[in-house]
């Protein structure tokens, strides 16, 4: 379908993006790789009456080390991140998440602030920020600031970004030496997971993970972790991965099934890594 | 909203609505017609065409969004009359049955043989995920790429 019609805006920069969502309001959309904005304009399920472009703003595309952590800029797309050799030497499970996003058409244009911004509680690369416990970075009108994952995902949908701030930067805390599983169930290629699991145990043997579709929002297995510490094998600490979820019912899957495939592919993922 | 983009080396400028999608511009406005629409949900891969050298799905793009932008469709894959390397495999391993995934498969498999250039029969399956033959003639289509990337001809 064609999307109802919109007004276009280029932002030539970050404060011009600030602005125009300044301007506008809830009015406003960001447009960054677009391959999760575009297919809900196409159903008309968004219907923004102001698009805010952010795909030029270059200074916003980039990977760097910096020391304790790898800083992504947010308009870095999926396939520059699969394919950074800083990502795989220092946070090797966001590369390998990346990688499973889509296909190869997707990750062309796909963006890691745009699937962070998304809020999708069926993003994969959530569950990977929640397991490596990443921060990020947003700009507004009063300035930047820093928010932790674990308060960024609000709702189905909904994060902590307020309408007229833009995403700017993912920060991943390096973890070198780490060893880490990821496992997605979907029944077709190319399908979103119907439950996923993201999984890094840092050389310390400190376990994270974070689930895909369990909850109306990307979630972390908090039980799961605290069983690692407390010295539990991988098939112990699986049988609490659905502990505290909340996961809907739908054509794919029931709650029941959901929370049977969130215990096997977490037992997996952490088998994957090591433990 | 003006836009002006190369499409086979050939510089297009017109003013179109912000919400016309890249395939409807480069079908309806530029009349090249080989890149097809197979879905409206980004599945099928059929309207694959290349965005400055990779391969991208020209349904979930806005045509505003390829402003400046160096674009290729598979009008401009051969040379002349010599087929590009990649056509010229499907062609040999009778890679198309009715034809309709054919441009969006063959522009997905030369953007898969550029970051990839050798290719194990799984990575073909991988790289080309995101396009549906719904003739299902998937081995031949594989048997094309991995012949294209053993150098062709035979
Ligand atoms: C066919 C297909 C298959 C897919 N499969 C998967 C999959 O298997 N797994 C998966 O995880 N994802 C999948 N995706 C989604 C894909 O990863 C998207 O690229 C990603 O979710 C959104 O990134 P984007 O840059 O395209 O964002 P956009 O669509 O441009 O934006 C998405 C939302 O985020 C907001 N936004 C974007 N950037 C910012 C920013 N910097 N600051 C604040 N807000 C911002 C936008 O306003 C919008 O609301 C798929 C998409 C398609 C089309
Ligand atoms: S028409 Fe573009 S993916 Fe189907
Ligand atoms: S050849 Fe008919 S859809 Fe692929």
């Amino acid at each position: 379908m064609i999307p109802a019609a919109f007004d276009y805006v280029r932002a030539g920069s970050a404060s011009e993006a600030i602005a125009a969502l300044a301007e506008h309001g809830d009015e406003a959309k960001l447009l960054a790789g677009g391959h999760s904005l575009i297919p809900l304009m196409r159903f008309r399920l968004a219907r923004p009456a102001v698009v805010v472009d952010i795909g030029r703003l270059d200074d916003l595309k980039y990977i760097r080390d910096a020391g304790d952590h790898v800083a992504i800029g947010a308009l870095t797309r999926h396939r520059d991140v699969e394919t950074s050799e800083l990502v795989a030497n220092r946070a090797g499970l966001l590369g390998e998440v990346t990688s499973h996003v889509g296909d190869p058409q997707v990750r062309h244009r796909g963006t890691i602030g745009g699937a962070v911004a998304h809020g999708d509680p069926a993003s994969d690369i959530p569950s990977a920020l929640i397991a490596l416990g990443a921060t990020l970075v947003a700009a507004g009108p009063q300035g930047t600031r820093e928010i932790s994952v674990d308060d960024f995902f609000t709702g189905f949908l909904e994060t902590a970004l307020g309408d007229d701030e833009l995403l700017t930067e993912v920060r991943i805390p390096a973890t070198d030496g780490a060893r880490w599983g990821f496992e997605k169930f979907n029944r077709r290629a190319q399908d979103w997971a119907i439950v996923g699991v993201s999984v890094v145990v840092r050389a310390g043997g400190e376990a994270g993970v974070g689930l895909v579709n369990m909850d109306s929002r990307p979630v972390r297995a908090a039980a799961v972790e605290s069983a690692v510490a407390g010295g539990a094998s991988a098939a112990e600490a699986a049988e609490l991965a659905a502990v505290g979820c909340d996961p809907t019912e739908d054509l794919n899957a029931s709650v029941e099934y959901r929370q049977h495939l969130a215990r096997v592919l977490t037992r997996r993922a952490l088998e994957t890594a090591g433990l | 909203m003006e836009i002006s983009v190369t499409i086979n080396g050939t510089t297009h400028t017109h003013d179109v609505e912000p919400r016309t999608l890249l395939v409807h511009y480069i079908r309806d406005v530029v009349g090249l017609t080989g890149t097809n629409i197979g879905c409206d949900t980004s599945s099928c891969g059929a309207c694959t065409i290349h965005i400055n050298g990779e391969s991208v799905k020209s349904c979930t793009v806005f045509a505003v969004q390829a402003d400046g932008d160096d674009l290729l469709t598979i009008e401009g894959l051969a040379e002349g009359e010599t087929l590009h390397p990649m056509q010229e495999s499907f062609r040999q391993c009778h890679a198309l049955q009715c034809g309709y995934c054919t441009p969006g498969m063959v522009m997905a498999a030369v953007s898969l043989l550029d970051e990839n250039p050798d290719p194990t029969d799984r990575e073909v399956r991988l790289g080309l995920e995101g396009n549906l033959c719904r003739c299902t003639g998937y081995h031949n289509i594989v048997k094309a790429v991995l012949h294209c990337a053993a150098g062709g001809e035979q």
